[in-house]
C-alpha cells in the first residue's frame, strides 16, 4: 500500500519491503521482491538493470499507476499547486491531437490553478526547454527531441516533488539524447528536485546521476547502491575524460553482471 | 502542387469527363438505343426541366433531410456508446456479441419492421437511416479507442486525470479520425438505404422518383434519379472531408 507521510529526516522518498507480482498464465509472475531504498530530497538517483529487471514496475509504483503487492512507498505529502510526481516516459510523451502548449498543461489541470498562473508557468517551462517559438505546433510537426521535451516541460511545469524518469531518452539518436541529457542537467541543477531516472545506459546514469541503483533480472530486487563519485556539472567532455570515468562504468557492468543471470541485453 | 499531382486531378476529371463524351457520341451515332439508354444531353435536359418545375428540389430536399436527421440520430448515440465500449472491457463484453449480430444484417430487411413500429411517415425513413449507419459508426468508434497506445492513457492517469477527463482529453479526441472513417462509410449507407426506402414504401424523395418514373416508363427522369444521388454522395463525402480537416488540425496530412 502506498502512503502519503513525509518520510523521515531529509529523505523525499522511501520504498520499503516493495514486492510486485503480475498475474501469469502459470501464476504470479514475479516483477519486484523486497525493493527498499529511500532518496534525500534533491538528488538523482539513477536505476539501472538488465531488461525486465521490474524498473519500469518500480517506477509506476511510484507513480500510483500500479498498486503494489506488498511494502510501502513514502512520498511528501501533497502541497497546493504542485504534484507529487511527474513521469515523462519513453517514446510516446505527447498527445498528437494537443499543441505543445495544451501538452504542457496538461499537469495542470488537476492542480485548481488560476489560468494566468497556468499560462504563465506553460510558457516559462516551454521557454526553458527551447519550444518557444512551437507553442502552438502539434507535434506531428516536431522532431522526436522536441517531442520528449515538451514531455520534460509538462513534467517541470506541475512543480513536483519528485520527477520520475522511465528511459526517456531511449528512443533518441545518440546526439540529441546527449544535448537532451545536458538540457535536463541544466533544468534540474536549481531546482532543488529529487529525481528517479530509469535507464539502461551505463554512461547515461554515470553521467547524470548522483547515485546509481543496479537491479537484477527478474524478480528485480536491488543489488547495489553506488555513489557517482564525478564532480558537477558534468560536461560530456570532462566526464567523459575523467580517469575514473572507464573504472567506474566498468564496476557498474561488473555489478549488474553480478546481479543473478547474466545480464544478456 | 507537383507535376505528379497535376496529372493526378487532370486524370480524375479526365476520367469521368471521357466516359460521358464516349456515351454522348455513341448516343448519337445510335449504337445506343435512346429508348432504354438517352444521351447525357437528354438526362441533363429533363433535369433542367424537371429542377424549373420544383419538382426535383423538392425531392432531393425531402431526402437529404431523411439522411441528415437520420445520421444525427444514429451517429451520435452510436459514438457515445463506441466510446465508452471502446474504454470499459465490462461494458464491452456484454454489449459486442449483440452488435457483432446484429451490425450483419442488411438493415432494408428491417424496413418493413421499422415501418410497422413507425408508420409510413417520415419517422420510418429517418429511422432506417439511423439504424443503417448506427453499427458501423459504433463499430470503427470503438476501434478506434482499443487502436489508441495504452501509452497515452498512462500519462493522463500519471497527471491526475480521472474517468471523466480521460474520456473528454484521450478517448474522444484520440478515436475521432477512426470516427471520422465511420461517418464516411455510413454516409454511403445512408444514401444507399434511403434511396432503397423510398422505392418501397414512399410518396416522395429520390427512390420515390426513380420508382414512379419507372412506372411511367420515364427513362431519362430515372437516370436524372441516379445522376443526382451519384451527386449527393460526392457532396456528402466532400462535406465530411471539409469538416475532418478542420475538426482534425492535428493529423500528419
Amino acid at each position: 500500500m502506498s502512503t502519503r507521510v513525509a518520510p523521515p529526516g531529509l529523505a523525499c522518498l522511501a520504498v520499503n519491503g516493495l514486492s510486485h507480482a503480475y498475474p501469469g498464465a502459470r501464476g504470479p509472475v514475479a516483477a519486484l521482491d523486497g525493493v527498499s531504498f529511500s532518496v534525500r530530497t534533491g538528488q538523482f538517483c539513477a536505476v539501472i538493470g538488465p531488461s525486465g529487471c521490474g524498473k519500469t514496475t518500480l517506477l509506476h509504483v511510484l507513480a500510483g499507476l500500479i498498486a503494489p503487492t506488498r511494502g510501502t512507498v513514502t512520498l511528501p505529502p501533497r502541497s497546493p499547486g504542485r504534484l507529487v510526481t511527474a513521469v515523462v516516459f519513453q517514446g510516446i510523451s505527447t498527445f498528437p491531437w494537443m499543441t505543445v502548449r495544451q501538452n504542457v498543461a496538461y499537469g495542470l489541470r488537476a492542480l485548481g490553478l488560476p489560468a494566468a498562473e497556468r499560462r504563465r508557468r506553460v510558457e516559462q517551462q516551454v521557454a526553458r526547454v527551447g519550444l518557444a517559438d512551437f507553442l502552438d505546433a502539434y507535434p506531428h510537426q516536431l522532431s522526436e527531441g522536441m517531442r520528449q521535451r515538451t514531455g520534460i516541460a509538462r513534467a517541470f511545469a506541475t512543480d513536483p516533488d519528485v520527477l520520475l524518469m522511465d528511459e526517456p531518452f531511449g528512443s533518441l539518436d545518440e546526439q540529441t539524447r546527449l544535448r537532451l541529457q545536458d538540457e535536463l542537467l541544466g533544468l534540474w541543477q536549481g531546482s532543488g528536485k529529487t529525481v528517479v531516472f530509469v535507464t539502461h545506459s551505463l554512461d547515461e546514469a554515470a553521467r547524470l546521476a548522483d547515485r546509481v541503483l543496479v537491479m537484477s533480472a527478474r524478480p528485480g530486487r536491488v543489488t547495489a547502491d553506488i555513489a557517482v563519485p564525478f564532480p558537477r556539472p558534468r560536461g560530456y567532455g570532462e566526464v567523459r575524460s575523467d580517469p575514473a570515468y572507464g573504472a567506474f562504468t566498468a564496476r557498474l557492468w561488473t555489478e549488474l553482471a553480478g546481479s543473478g543471470r547474466p545480464a544478456a541485453t | 502542387m507537383t507535376g505528379g499531382q497535376r496529372r493526378d486531378r487532370l486524370l480524375a476529371v479526365a476520367s469521368p469527363a471521357g466516359v460521358l463524351v464516349a456515351w454522348e457520341v455513341l448516343s448519337r451515332l445510335g449504337a445506343l438505343d435512346a429508348r432504354f439508354v438517352p444521351a447525357p444531353t437528354t438526362i441533363l435536359h429533363t433535369m433542367a426541366l424537371m429542377t424549373r418545375t420544383g419538382e426535383l428540389p423538392y425531392h432531393i430536399l425531402v431526402s437529404v433531410r431523411r439522411v441528415v436527421l437520420g445520421f444525427l440520430l444514429g451517429a451520435g448515440p452510436a459514438v457515445g456508446l463506441g466510446l465508452l465500449m471502446g474504454l470499459s472491457r465490462p461494458v464491452r463484453s456484454a454489449l459486442l456479441p449483440i452488435v457483432s449480430a446484429a451490425y450483419p444484417i442488411p438493415k432494408i430487411a428491417v424496413y418493413p419492421l421499422i415501418i410497422f413500429y413507425l408508420g409510413l411517415g417520415e419517422a420510418s425513413k429517418v429511422g432506417i437511416v439511423a439504424v443503417s449507419i448506427f453499427f458501423l459508426v459504433l463499430l470503427s468508434t470503438m476501434s478506434g479507442v482499443l487502436a489508441l497506445d495504452p501509452a497515452y492513457f498512462k500519462i493522463a492517469r500519471a497527471y491526475g486525470a480521472d474517468a471523466r477527463a480521460v474520456f473528454a482529453t484521450v478517448a474522444w479526441p484520440g478515436a475521432l479520425p477512426q470516427i471520422f472513417t465511420g461517418l464516411k462509410l455510413g454516409m454511403g449507407f445512408a444514401l444507399i438505404v434511403i434511396v432503397g426506402a423510398e422505392l418501397l414504401g414512399s410518396t416522395s424523395g429520390i427512390g420515390y422518383l426513380i420508382w414512379r418514373s419507372y412506372q411511367i416508363f420515364a427513362v431519362d427522369a430515372m437516370f436524372v434519379g441516379l445522376l443526382v444521388t451519384a451527386v449527393l454522395g460526392w457532396v456528402a463525402a466532400a462535406a465530411l472531408d471539409w469538416l475532418e480537416h478542420r475538426v482534425l488540425p492535428w493529423r500528419a496530412s
